[in-house]
């Protein structure tokens, strides 16, 4: 019998050269600057934290593949190692060792692993872990470390301070330095504070085309544009949109967690909404809520309607718009 | 005997929560503690035996039209009386339970057994079905609430082995879900 030479394969055709393993550790490269800026900040603290959180994702995943799913592990994919250093990122960088394990478990093991692995789960993993720890460890998740540059060794790991969000959310306004708060000099957590070093590495991942332009922009225009709004109204009560910009995991969340491929819309209209969305919570929950920052539940909330954006930003199928047929010139 | 596979049916086989999926309002809302759990499962058994017996026994007077309706004030004349007795002799639990008491009304075990079993079978059947089904369900949540509350509090029946600080969301609305969903997840896995 002559050889079957006629592949059939569902479209589309044309392959490129992307890999899950390229994506992943392109978000990876693109973090370092970020994590570069909190070494300098917080020395030993933020290599142990990203450290423990990058091993114990790794391990968890690897676990549930191996001894519950008995099928092939996939940690050297590097999906592991993003949700690993993001929830790094999203803790105080004096954070008990085990209370990274436990965000660990259940970022990998509930938010990701239980929905069946990468590719299914509907709520970006490092945010689900971030978010059950702050509801859980409530005073160790809002005790941050005063950044001290490295070499400043008089400093102690017990110095704490507050963020200036929490600021805010007492409602005392702060005069920040906004040069401090662009490199990232102000309390917060381990790699949300450098705007610099979060948007050179939002550059690099949009010319590596690994995220595109629409989600950072619809959510920091939306959140710039709220904001200016109620600081309009009453500049004394409210902070103005540069300050809601640079406070705050907004940089962050924008550029690294809303734009996760598995849990955002997929078309660049749905990713407008999606953007908005969590623009406006974000927003909201600064301001009226009781947690001083809003990015998390933001991005969580909009996960949860990202299968009905998707099915409200369908695009148009080739030939399913018809045009009007032009009207005969009549001689 | 037919008896004894009416008994136990409901604690693995056809558990209320955790396989029929019936009843998850209180199972969600009371097990913050094993404590809570149990006492609301015990409560929800007292119903059920109670209301499977009568109903059972007046099943051939009900006319069929408004049999829903009759189950109803049968259920609700006896979760008045254990609402009243648990105000009267456990005020402490009744405190913590508070709303899911009179809700035990509205529990779809209690109307469905009512209505799958009590409406079709003799007395001491009824009997039979409704407490084993009450206690597999006072099982299901005093597991449930002893993980939550082993994980959130650190304790067990009241009793702190750690002094310290739990995991917080497993006390809280979250935590139930979880708990709730791992479980049954669990049983299904061993159930097979």
């Amino acid at each position: 019998m002559a050889e079957n030479r006629l592949a059939i394969a569902m479209s589309p055709h044309v392959h490129s050269n992307e890999s899950v393993k390229k994506i992943m550790y392109s978000v990876v490269i693109a973090l370092l600057p970020a994590f570069c800026v909190s070494v300098y900040f917080f020395g030993l603290n933020a290599i142990r934290v990203t450290l423990i959180s990058i091993v114990a994702c790794m391990a968890v995943e690897w676990l549930i593949q191996k001894f519950l799913l008995k099928g092939k592990t996939t940690i050297f994919d590097g999906s592991a190692i993003v949700t690993g250093m993001l929830l790094a990122f999203n803790v105080p960088a004096n954070l008990d060792w085990w209370i990274i394990v436990i965000g660990a478990i259940v970022a990998i093991g509930i938010a990701k692993m239980t929905f069946g692995g990468l590719g299914n789960n509907p709520f970006n993993p490092a945010i689900v872990g971030r978010v059950f720890l702050l509801i859980s460890f409530p005073s160790q998740m809002t005790t941050w470390p005063t950044p001290q540059p490295i070499w400043d060794i008089k400093a102690l790991d017990a110095v704490t301070g507050p963020t200036p969000l929490g600021l805010l959310n007492e409602g005392q306004m702060v005069d920040y330095n906004y040069m401090d708060m662009f490199i990232g000099n102000m309390g917060g957590s381990l790699g949300e504070m450098s705007a610099i070093a979060l948007l050179i590495g939002g550059i690099f991942l949009l010319i590596r085309k690994v995220i595109t332009w629409h989600i950072p922009v619809a959510v920091l225009g939306t959140m710039a544009a709220f904001s200016a709004i109620l600081w309009g109204v009453d500049p004394t009560k409210y902070a103005d949109p540069l300050f809601h910009i640079l406070a705050g995991g907004a940089l962050l969340g924008a550029i690294y967690m809303a734009t996760d491929m598995v849990t955002s819309p997929m078309t660049g209209k749905g990713m407008l909404v999606y953007g908005v969305g969590i623009g406006i919570i974000t927003i909201l929950i600064r301001t009226w809520g009781s947690y001083p920052e809003g990015m998390s539940f933001a991005i969580l909330i909009m996960n949860a309607l990202v299968p009905l954006i998707n099915n409200w930003c369908k695009p148009k199928r080739f030939g399913e718009v018809v045009k009007p047929p032009k009207e005969e010139v009549k001689k | 005997m037919n008896n004894w596979k009416n008994f136990t049916k409901g604690f693995i086989k056809e558990n209320p929560v955790l396989i029929m999926l019936l009843g998850c309002c209180p199972t969600l809302g009371t097990t913050t503690s094993a404590i809570n759990g149990l006492s609301m499962g015990l409560a929800t058994t007292f119903v059920l035996v109670c209301s499977n017996i009568v109903i059972s026994l007046i099943k051939n007077l009900i006319p069929d039209k408004v049999r829903i309706p009759s189950y109803i004030v049968v259920i609700a004349s006896f979760v008045t009386v254990i609402d009243l007795l648990m105000q009267a002799y456990l005020p402490g639990i009744y405190e913590t339970l508070g709303l899911f008491i009179p809700l035990i009304v509205v529990n779809c075990i209690v109307l469905g057994r009512a209505e799958a079993f009590a409406s079709k079978n003799g007395v001491w059947a009824s009997c039979v079905d409704g407490l084993g089904m009450g206690l597999g369900y006072a099982l299901a949540l005093m597991i449930l609430g002893a993980v939550r509350e082993i994980l959130g509090s650190l304790s067990i029946f009241g009793w702190q082995f750690i002094q310290a600080d739990g995991i917080l969301v497993f006390v809280l609305a979250p935590g139930a879900f979880f708990g709730l969903a791992y479980f049954i997840a669990v049983v299904r896995r061993f159930n097979k």
